[in-house]
């Protein structure tokens, strides 16, 4: 799929067996059956409660790198494009249960760049809103605001894990533990309690993980990747079904590897280069009128009992 | 002539004090007594990558990318700066010999080194 595709909405459907029995899984857990039993399952966070018929079929919104603040050429008001983006949200047929937001709410962590961005938020109807931090919400402060606006997590460290549906979600923070001249990690302590928070599972549970750099390795050069995430995956590989969303490199990218299919998706703010495709992977102008099909959110449906989960990419360009 | 030496003296205190508040002003500006270097950010790299310099040189680093970039110590031996936006500047005045490496956190393919040597 090309991102110079000029077409609004692009449907990627996995037909891979082992993803087709995955999402089976995930149509069961749609269904609503799983919901009454799953114990320890967390919170504040978990559904309404009641299946009905309604809830047969459930959605939920990626929305990435909003970057609220970046003011230079490659987009010039980050604000305008984020509210086409919800302006966009606000037309779907059906309101998404839950949106992720996987990172780079600001530009530089300032607390003005925050108001914005919560303000902005408002503007989405769903009824849970979770956040990861990207590395450009964390600068100065380890990502003290970013947590005390959008959730602190386990003892105050951002990852947290909630139940949707029969869903188990895992929200991880790797943009914390970066070193010089290396790929960032998720980090010993935060590996741990992924072990320890998926061990209670059973391994039908579909688990969706999400983070802002990839759990993937799409490209090292430019720090495109998680060089711990391979110990994540023995933690992951027993569960039938797996989805890692991820944002970061502003730009569709997707890979299948056993049970595990990793996404990451495009921003809201600017685009950046194909991997290796320029000198740096700095924010991509490109020409006038097309900016927003280099944008976009994502949505994620549990179709039906025997559909395969549907990724929506949708880009911000306007119809034609 | 009395009232001229009188004069003259009032003359050089005056001078004294000028030149003292012009230092302390300056002080207060952050403007360094010693020499300067500059390293621009530019192009996802500290452009020089290895700077020499001797002990009470102020190095400026300023960020020419249109994306932001922090100067971080790798082991923490010197403070680092906050985020550098589009045009930003740091400075950080090397006292003591050794040998400084540092990145960015934002990119932390991004590394640099400050050499410095003794006066």
């Amino acid at each position: 799929m090309s991102v110079h595709d000029s077409k609004r909405e692009e449907i990627e459907t996995v037909q891979d067996s082992e993803r087709r029995k995955l999402l089976q899984c995930m149509a069961w857990a749609g269904a609503g059956v799983l919901w009454t039993m799953k114990g320890g399952v967390l919170s504040a966070k978990t559904l309404d409660g009641i299946a009905s018929a309604a809830d047969t079929d459930f959605s939920f919104l990626q929305i990435s790198d909003t970057h609220i603040g970046f003011h230079q050429a490659a987009n010039p008001d980050v604000m305008a494009t984020l509210q086409s983006a919800i302006a966009h949200v606000s037309g779907l047929a059906r309101t998404p249960s839950f949106v992720l937001h996987t990172g780079d709410v600001s530009h530089l962590s300032k607390p003005e760049q925050f108001d914005a961005a919560q303000q902005a938020f408002k503007g989405i109807k769903a009824d849970s809103w979770f956040f990861t931090p990207g590395e450009h919400d964390i600068i100065g402060d380890d990502g003290a605001e970013f947590f005390k606006r959008f959730g602190g997590g386990v003892d105050g460290k951002g990852y947290y894990s909630f139940d949707y549906k029969g869903m188990h979600c895992l929200c991880l923070v790797n943009v914390l533990g970066f070193q010089a001249g290396t790929m960032v990690n998720l980090g010993d302590e935060q590996l741990e309690w992924v072990e320890q928070d998926l061990k209670k599972l059973s391994s039908s549970t579909p688990i969706l993980v999400f983070a802002h750099i990839p759990l993937w390795t799409v490209y090292e050069p430019w720090g495109w990747g998680t060089g711990d995430a391979p110990r994540l995956y023995t933690y992951l590989r027993r569960f039938g079904s797996v989805t890692v969303l991820n944002g970061h490199i502003h730009q569709i990218q997707q890979k299948i590897e056993g049970n595990i299919t990793f996404y990451t998706a495009r921003g809201t703010a600017y685009p950046q280069p194909q991997p290796g495709a320029a000198p740096n992977p700095g924010p991509l102008t490109v020409p006038a009128g097309q900016l927003g099909s280099y944008l976009g959110i994502r949505e994620i449906r549990h179709v039906s009992v025997d559909g395969p989960l549907a990724v929506t990419d949708t880009s911000l360009a306007l119809p034609a | 002539m009395r009232r001229d030496v009188f004069g003259l003296i009032f003359l050089s205190l005056f001078m004294v004090a000028s030149i003292l508040g012009a230092v302390r002003t300056a002080r207060a500006d952050v403007a360094p007594a010693g020499p300067t270097v500059q390293v621009s950010i530019f192009n996802y790299k500290f452009d020089s990558e290895t700077v020499t310099i001797k002990a009470g040189t102020t190095v400026t680093w300023t960020n020419k990318d249109e994306i932001p970039h922090t100067v971080a110590s790798t082991d923490k031996t010197f403070k680092g700066s906050a985020g550098l936006d589009t045009g930003d500047s740091y400075s950080y005045t090397f006292d003591k010999p050794g040998t400084y490496k540092y990145y960015c956190t934002l990119h932390p393919f991004m590394t640099g080194t400050i050499v410095v040597t003794a006066k």
